[in-house]
């Protein structure tokens, strides 16, 4: 089990759905959303995997828009 | 685990620059703007400086950086970017002042600009976004185009013969004796983003250190003028663009 938790928030409004973390995450903790749209009609990024995320920010660093706010939590 | 436990801010450890405003963003998705413009935010941020810094954005993409970050922004004709910084700096050298520049403004239309600035040695930082094609005004053929490379005004990709050869402008800057650093970084990975940020505090710094002019050239993508997903244009890039534009110092005193 790994030893720390991590958490992504996504600001789905800014989301552009370009693919960009979901292809950075060493992971494989996000997705973009298969038939769901923002406002704008991107399909916006999701955790697919959350129990997998380490919280290493990959994703937030490669985001274009900002859209990611990451969170990381020490286990035990 | 859920959530609550995880989301507070202790447990923090990435957001969006706090200088980077909530405006909606004009950039493609997937667009390295968007990065470049994040690392920049970042590092006014951390060097506490976001009262006396003066950006220069002139025509391009980047046109509109001041609707993103919080900061002065002055707007300079086609080109023209250092030229104007040249002038802010001068009149106040307190200030930090960068120019914010594409590779069909600095490379095309203010070579001239670019160069005599370089060589006079102004105190001032030059981000420089090379993705090899105009990409505001549609994907068409820039001096940066790689050889072969389709655009819309070389469908057929660009013929050396006839279009010339793309123009590697960081390696003749470098050749200046004003200029203190010349780097080539990209974004496309989330190393290559922490390596161009160091790079962009380090030409931020020599600004104010009064050593000379500092270039950051950031090798980018342009997926919608490429015609590609953001992810491919990744690839593309690493595949054919690291080749003539390779990444690393060209000069760094």
């Amino acid at each position: 089990m790994a030893k720390v938790i991590g958490y992504v928030e996504v600001n789905t409004q800014r989301c552009k759905g370009c693919n960009l973390c979901v292809v950075a995450c060493p992971t494989n903790v996000l997705e973009l959303q298969p038939r769901e749209v923002n406002d704008r009609g991107y399909h916006f990024v999701y955790m697919k995997n959350p129990d997998d995320c380490i919280g290493c920010a990959n994703c937030g660093t490669v985001c274009p828009d900002g859209c990611l706010t990451v969170y990381k939590k020490k286990l035990g | 685990m859920n959530k609550s436990d995880i989301v507070s801010p202790e447990n923090l450890v990435y957001q969006k620059p706090v200088l980077m405003n909530d405006n909606h963003m004009h950039y493609c998705p997937g667009c390295s703007h968007g990065v470049v413009h994040k690392l920049v935010a970042e590092v006014i941020d951390e060097m506490n400086i976001q009262d006396s810094t003066i950006g220069v954005a002139p025509v391009g993409c980047a046109v509109f950086a001041y609707n993103y970050l919080d900061i002065d922004w002055m707007e300079a004709a086609h080109g023209r970017a250092p030229a104007l910084a040249t002038a802010a700096k001068r009149m106040s050298p307190d200030k930090m002042v960068f120019t914010y520049q594409g590779d069909g403004d600095l490379a095309a239309i203010g070579t001239a600009e670019t160069i005599h600035a370089c060589n006079r040695g102004e105190n001032i930082a030059i981000i420089f976004i090379n993705n090899g094609i105009y990409g505001m005004t549609g994907g068409q053929m820039a001096p940066t185009t790689l050889d072969n490379m389709v655009t819309s005004t070389s469908p057929d990709g660009r013929d050396v013969q006839t279009m010339g050869n793309p123009l590697k402008i960081l390696d003749i800057l470098a050749l200046l004796d004003g200029v203190c650093l010349a780097s080539r970084q990209s974004v496309h990975t989330a190393a290559a983003v922490k390596k161009a940020k160091r790079y962009i505090r380090l030409a931020f710094e020599n600004s104010m250190a009064g050593k000379g002019t500092s270039i950051v050239e950031i090798v980018s993508t342009c997926n919608a003028g490429w015609k590609m997903t953001p992810v491919d244009a990744n690839s593309w890039m690493e595949e054919n663009m690291f080749k003539v534009y390779p990444i690393g110092d060209l000069k760094n005193i």
